[in-house]
Parts: C-alpha cells; structure tokens; sequence
C-alpha cells in the first residue's frame, strides 16, 4: 500500500525523502559501473511492463476478489538489486505524479518501503538462497513466496511505522500493525504466487534470460552494508537536523519530533503490545498534545480558532474568484491556442 | 472489464495534453514550479494535526494555477477522488478512536477526531492536488530534466523517461492481450484465471524483453556508447525567481504567522 | 578504394543454437545506388541487415562499408555511415520527444549543442514533420513516427539507408508520400520488404533471398518478370504486373 503525503509529517517524510536519494544515487552509480548499456533500455522498458501488468488482474479462487502483479521482487530478478531499485524508484515516480498515488513528500516513503525491501533483503537474502544457481519448481516457488512475504511484511511495517512516527492518524501503533501485517500477508502470498509463475515461464520459454540476469550482478556483503551505513547516517543527519529545527519552531514539527526521539522508548519498553489506552497516556505527556484539552475549556483560544477559520474562510473565497477570473480571462484569450486537443485525444486507442 | 485500463491510459494522456498547452505558467522553467511545489507540499503538512483554518488559506495556490493554467477543475476533482480511498481508510479511524470534543458548536460538540479527520482531507486534497497541478503544467518529460538539473543522477532521469515512453506502447500492447482474452473466453464475464493470467504475463514480458533488445538495438545503430545525452536549455530568469519566492514566501508567511486569524479577528470586530 | 561503398562476401551467419541463418551470402552495392533486397519469411534478410552495420558478427565471411572491413575497431565509423531505420518506429523513437529523438544520434557523435540543433532542424524539414518536434513519439500517428524514424537516422548524415519494411502498416495515401520522400533521396538505399510495388517505384536492383543464400540478383523488372523464380521464393508478382482482375488482359 503507498503512503501519502497527508500521513506524514515534514520530519519523517524529508528523512525518508533523503534516504531514497541516497540509495537512489549509490543505484545509478553502480548501474554506471556495471557498463552494461544493454540493461539502460531494460530497465525503462521493464518498468514499463510492471505498470502495464498491474493493470491485468486475475480472480482469485473462491474469494471474488482480484490480484495482480507488484513487481518488486520480479524486477530484482530479472535486473539485479540496484538495477531494480532504480526502476521500482520510477515506476513509483510516475505513480506519484500521473495517478496522484501517495503524493511528493510520501514518495520518499514509498520508495524505501516497496524497493529497498524486496531489491535489498528479500532477493539477495532470501530468494537467491533458496533458488540458487539451479532453480527447480519447487525451490522456485518456495523463495519467491517466502521472499515476497517479507518483502512485503517489512514494507508493511514501515508504513506504520513512519504513519506512528508522523502522528497525524490516531491509529495506535499495535491496532495498526494487527490491521496491517494480516493484508499484507495476503497481497505477499498472491504477489509470491504470480512471481513464482512468470519466472518459471520465462525459466521454460527462455532459460538464457535468467542465467544471464543470475550471474550478472554479484552483490556481496559490502555494497549492502554500505548502503545500509549511508542511510543510517543520513537518517541520523536529517532527524537531527529537523529536531533543531523543531525546537526553534513549535507546534506541528514539534509535536511530530517527540514522536520521534520518543522512539526508543517505545522500543525500550518492550512497546509493541501497548493497547489504546498505554499510547493515550504515553501521548498525553506531551504538552503540545494537549492542546485539544485545553481548546475546548479555554475561551481565548477557541476565539482565535473560530477567527482562524473565518479568515481561512475568506482567503480562499478570495482564491477560488482569482482562480475564476483568471480562468474566464484566460479561456477569452486563448481559445484557438491548443486546436490539436481534440483530435488527439488518445492516439493510442486502437478502437 | 477493461474500462479500468483503458481510464487509467486515458488519463496518463489527458494529463500529458493539458501539459502541452501554452500558458505563462506552462512557459515557466519547471525548476521554478518543481520547488515552488515543494514548499506547498512541506508547509501544508508541517501543520498541527488538528489544524484546519491554517490550512484553508493554501488553496489560494491551486486556485490561482487552475485559472493561470486553464486547467479542467471536473477532472483533476475526479483524480482526486479515485485516489482517496487509502487516505480515509487511514483517517475514518480518528473520528471512531479520539472522541473527546474540542470544538462546542452550539449543541453540538465535535471531537477531536472529526476536526483531525477533517484536516487529514484538507492535507490530502491539497498536496495530491499539488502533485497533479506539477504535471498537468510541466509535462513529465520536462519533470524529469528539471529533476537532472536539481541533481538528480542521469541513470535514474533516463529510467523514468524511458518508463514514461514505453508505458504507453505496453499498455497498449496488454489492452490487446486483454481484448483477444476476453473475446474467447466464453464462461466468466471477463474473469481471468490464475492460470491464464500467467500466460498472459509471461508472454507480455517475453515480448518486452526481446523489445528491450530491439531498441538498444536501434541505440548502437545510432553511435550509442552506454550514456545517453540530451540537450535542453531552461533559462532561471526574472520570472522564475519571481514566481518562487512570491509563492514559497507567501506559503512561508501563512505557515509562520497566524495571518487568518488575524484577517479573521479584523472582520469579527468590524462586523461584531 | 575501390568504387563500391558495400561488399559483402561469401558472408555466413549461424544463431548460438546453430540455426544458420546465412549460408554464404555475397553482393557488391555502388555508390548511389537502390536496391531491394526480397524474400519470403526467415529466408535471412534482417538478418542480413543487421550484418550491415556491425550489430551481429559474422560466423564467416566479410562486410566491406566504405573504406571499412567491418571489425570490432570500425563498428563506429561503419554505424556513422550507415543509417539503420527499424521496422518498428516505436522501437526506434525511444526519447520522450521528437526532437530528443533526432538528436540523439547526432550528439553521441559528439557535435555542439549548435550543431545538434541545426542537424535536427534539417532533418525534421527534410522529411517534412518539423512542426512535430516537441511532441511526445507515443502521441504520432504511424506514418508521423515513420518520418521521424527516418529523421532520427539522417541527422547524423550517414551515406547509405539500410531499411526494414519501411512501409509497413502506412494507410495507402501514407505509403505514397513516403515513397516519394524516399525518391527524393540521394543516398545509397538498400531496402528489405515485402511491398513489391514499392520495390517497382524505388529500386532498380534486386536481390532475392531464399533459405539464406542469394537466389537472384539484377534489375528489378527483370527479377518481377521472371515466375518460375518468384514461385521458387515463395513470392508473387507486383500488383500492377500482374493482369486487371476485370478484363483480364495482362498489363
């Protein structure tokens, strides 16, 4: 599932933000090094092909429901770690700004959680263990289910996490991870069942296509441990940054930065079975949270609130007549500038 | 069956058309409305999260780029909408788990959670909104060489024009797999086997790859040497510079300072 | 130097699975000339295309381009000078837009961005679509992005123009104008298709493949005249030679 942008708060989503930099760039570095210039079309049009495919979906026995294809963990296979993470990274680009998927800030979020999982850990730590050199049906089916899953589990995790982390949802962390992990268990199972099944196609159509993908990238132990250094330090970085900046400036940053220092206490704590009531009382010692406390039983502040949105009120009614006497003007003017836009609508529909 | 497919397929290119379009916002250099975009997206969600009269004053931004752009408000509305339901999946569990009420109305109080619901909606209007308005004034293409100009690495920029180029050719090329499917398949209505599904998949990603292979194939024949090039001059002039720092200041302005309070105060004692 | 800008000789090609796909091929090109090369299904010629500018290596035999004995060393002086236009324009236009597109080439040849530019302004107006250049290719309709296949290959002025079905999947009054277009050019043509009325109108050599060899070699009205070799490569006669359907009279 994508994260977006109205979960998050600046902190969590610039620090996610910098991380999928990061790893973005440490990628097309080592895609540059690997001077393959085969794998520069590949790649595009690979990604192109997960897009088309998650737009084929197939009915799953017994349900009435429908799954499709995520594509993560196929990708890793097909192109090797670094080279399916670049792709993941654009497939999501495009799903954020075409399909409005999660939004700008969340990209960040969605990159790390569905292409640093799968590319990173569940292909080269899984997958490529159980199936090894010689894949066999079974071994084929076992590791891309088992990999799927926890690509998926882990992606599902970080959803929460950085949902609990931004404090806009008043999901508690434990009742959010009971409805999460469970759906995602099942979209990893039918993610694991589709992936075992294009690969063993590909493996009898064209065996050539995955021995040439399985020897191409040896990633060994220190590419991903470097990536997994950098991204610490980067995350370290920003937090640290965005919590100075949220001490100089109260309110929203702030609150959303108490979450996060207040992290490891909630791991210390042995914090993942807390039920409402433990994060309610966790919560309520923060002084900025009580502010709904406050709101309602002080006057003064419930004034400036009713002000506030009196004024929002009228700023965007001011707004909405820009926005239409720039539109009538501009639609006066510029009738005849695009005559090509009917016409053209959608070359591409072959009736 | 495939009304699905084919909406997504047309959208990507009504979007595309809507970013050809020649308007002074559509002529600005998109570095410009990349980080213009950018600040919009920060600020609006840097609000509390109870925060709704802040972040009213925001929908100015989209205003204005709607009427300066001449934008369809119907159909970036119905975008909107069909991305929805994730975020008040998330959100419809505030109202249900933080009922202490906050604001009296009168009789009515409303709670906590209503009131952060609400700002959710705000939030995710605005900044989806945000998204879309990016690129139905941009045009990815020219996204993507703003992004390389930002600093974003060339081997990422290329994967995200290629994508953006061969999304159309294999949409196209499974709206006909779907069709010759669903022409002889005789017992569903429309339905896709598990089984067929695969076939279908693994013969749709046979082709592309032997198409991966025919156009790098057309790369080499054009003195391709594993990096490809592109020219394009942006000029960062008076107007960008203009257009960034009046909106990224004016957003700053609204976030930093409780400015519709005060419009809001000032109208309440003239009229009260 | 000899007066022949393409030679091939004796030239054999097996797949990795020992399909062979050329059998020993031989033919010499002159400079300007136009020349058709026939055939049915599999009997070699894109095969034999992509021998001419170095993108498969032969099992045997030689590929002369210009001055050049195709080797791994020349493969980029040889690409320079012959312009491939592939079947499929949407494998062929792999940039976001038309310009993109047409100077791709060019700059990987290493010209100024100044250059870059008038090489693909000329291009676009020689083949008539200059008005297209910030279109994005998935938005053209197929004769446009045939056009633009073919600009993407003349804006690194190479000599020779080695096609692969160029009409392929035109409507009729695009299929024209193509022609014509193509008539227009002085560049050595070497063109493999199926569309034997347009061999009629733009080649006046032809070389007819059969099961990876050459079958026949020669001027074209000689080649479409001849119906027992037609018949032996699986191919038929042009249309406008073959007799009206409605008063039977031979044309």
């Amino acid at each position: 599932m994508h994260m977006a942008d109205a979960l998050l708060s600046p902190a969590v989503g610039g620090t996610m933000w910098a991380a999928a930099a990061a790893a973005t760039v440490y990628c097309s570095a080592k895609v540059r090094q690997s001077l393959d210039d085969r794998k520069v079309p590949l790649m595009g049009v690979l990604a192109a092909f997960v897009f088309a495919a998650q737009m084929i979906n197939f009915t799953i026995p017994g349900t009435g429901s429908s799954g499709h294809l995520g594509g993560g963990l196929m990708l890793a296979i097909l192109l090797g770690p670094p080279a399916a993470f670049l792709a993941i990274a654009s497939v999501l680009t495009v799903q954020a700004l075409f399909f409005a998927d999660g939004g700008l800030l969340a990209l960040g979020c969605n990159i790390i959680n569905l292409g640093i999982f799968p590319c990173f850990i569940a292909y080269p730590l899984i997958y490529k263990r159980i199936v090894g050199s010689h894949p066999t049906r079974a071994r084929l089916l076992t590791g891309s289910l088992i990999a799927a899953i926890v690509g998926l589990q882990m992606g599902a995790f970080a959803v929460v996490t950085e949902t609990t982390l931004s404090g806009v949802s008043s999901l508690p962390f434990s009742s959010f991870v009971v409805l999460m992990q469970p759906i995602h268990l099942a979209i990893g199972i039918v993610e694991g069942l589709v992936t075992a099944g294009v690969i063993s196609f590909i493996w009898q159509a064209r065996p050539e296509i995955l021995e040439k993908a399985a020897t191409d990238q040896p990633i060994g132990i220190l590419p991903i441990g470097k990536i997994l250094v950098i991204m610490a330090a980067l995350t370290v970085l920003i937090g640290g940054l965005l919590s100075w900046y949220a001490s100089e400036h109260p309110d929203g940053l702030e609150w959303s930065m108490f979450k996060v220092s207040g992290q490891e206490e909630l791991e210390t704590r042995e914090g993942l079975h807390k039920d409402l009531a433990g994060v309610q009382e966790q919560t309520a010692l923060m002084p900025d949270y009580g502010f709904k406390k406050s709101a309602a039983g002080d006057s003064g502040r419930l004034g400036t609130s009713v002000a506030g949105l009196v004024g929002g009120l009228l700023v965007l009614l001011l707004g909405v007549v820009i926005g239409l006497v720039l539109k009538k003007r501009g639609a006066g003017g510029h009738d005849h500038s695009h005559p090509h836009d009917h016409d053209h609508s959608h070359p591409n529909h072959h009736h | 069956m495939s009304t699905k497919i084919d909406r997504a397929f047309y959208d990507i290119g009504h979007l595309d058309i809507l970013a050809e379009a020649d308007t002074p916002l559509h002529r600005l250099d998109p570095r410009a409305k990349l980080l213009t975009t950018a600040v919009f997206v920060v600020c609006v969600v840097s609000f509390g999260k109870y925060e709704i009269a802040g972040l009213l004053p925001f929908f100015l931004y989209p205003a204005v780029v709607i009427g300066l752009a001449e934008l369809p408000l119907s159909f970036l509305l119905r975008k909107l909408l069909l991305v929805s339901p994730f975020v008040i999946f998330i959100g419809i569990f505030n109202p249900w788990l933080d009922r202490e009420v906050m604001v009296q109305l009168g009789p009515v109080g409303i709670s906590g959670g209503w009131v952060s619901f609400a700002s959710l909606l705000l939030r995710f209007s605005l900044t989806v909104g945000a998204a879309l308005l990016l690129i139905a004034t941009t045009g990815f293409g020219t996204i993507c060489m703003a992004l390389e100009q930002l600093g974003a690495p060339r081997v990422f920029t290329v994967q995200l024009l290629l994508l953006y180029r061969y999304l159309f050719v294999l949409i196209a090329e499974s709206i006909r797999m779907m069709r010759a499917q669903s022409l002889r398949s005789f017992n569903a209505k429309g339905r896709i086997s598990y089984r067929v599904f695969l076939q279908m998949l693994g013969n749709l990603l046979l082709r592309t790859i032997d198409r991966a292979q025919r156009i790098h194939m057309a790369m080499l024949s054009r003195a391709f040497t594993g990096e490809i090039r592109i020219v394009r001059q942006f000029s960062f002039g008076y107007k960008e510079a203009c257009f960034l720092a009046g909106f990224g200041g004016l957003f700053l302005c609204l976030r930093l300072t409780d400015l519709t309070a005060l419009l809001g105060s000032l109208v309440l004692g003239i009229t009260g | 130097m000899s007066h022949h800008i393409v030679e091939v000789k004796d030239l054999k090609f097996h797949y990795p699975d020992q399909t062979p796909a050329l059998r020993g091929v031989s033919f010499q090109i002159r400079h300007g000339e136009s020349v058709a090369i026939v055939g049915a299904n599999g009997a070699g010629k894109s095969t034999l295309l992509l021998h001419l500018n170095g993108y498969l290596t032969p099992t045997d035999g030689q590929v002369r381009i210009g001055d050049y004995q195709l080797t791994p060393e020349t493969v980029r002086e040889v690409r320079r000078t012959v312009g491939m236009v592939f079947q499929d324009p949407d494998d062929q236009l792999f940039m976001s837009t038309v310009f993109d597109d047409v100077a791709f080439g060019p700059l990987n040849l290493g010209f100024t961005p100044e250059d870059v530019t008038a090489r693909v302004e000329k291009a676009l107006a020689t083949v008539g679509v200059s008005h297209l250049k910030n279109r994005p290719p998935h938005r053209l309709s197929t004769g446009q992005k045939r056009r633009v296949a073919i600009a993407s290959v003349l804006s690194m002025s190479p000599d020779i123009l080695v096609m692969d079905e160029p009409s392929a999947g035109l409507d009729p009054r695009a299929r024209t104008q193509l022609i014509e277009l193509l008539k227009s050019f002085e560049h050595t043509k070497i063109i493999a298709t199926h569309d034997l009325d347009m061999v009629v109108d733009l080649c006046e050599r032809t070389i007819v493949m059969h099961d990876g060899l050459v079958s026949a070699d020669g001027p074209t009205m000689e080649i479409f005249s001849d119906d027992k070799l037609l018949a032996a490569s699986c191919l038929e006669k042009p249309l406008r030679m073959q007799g009206c359907p409605i008063c039977r009279c031979k044309g």
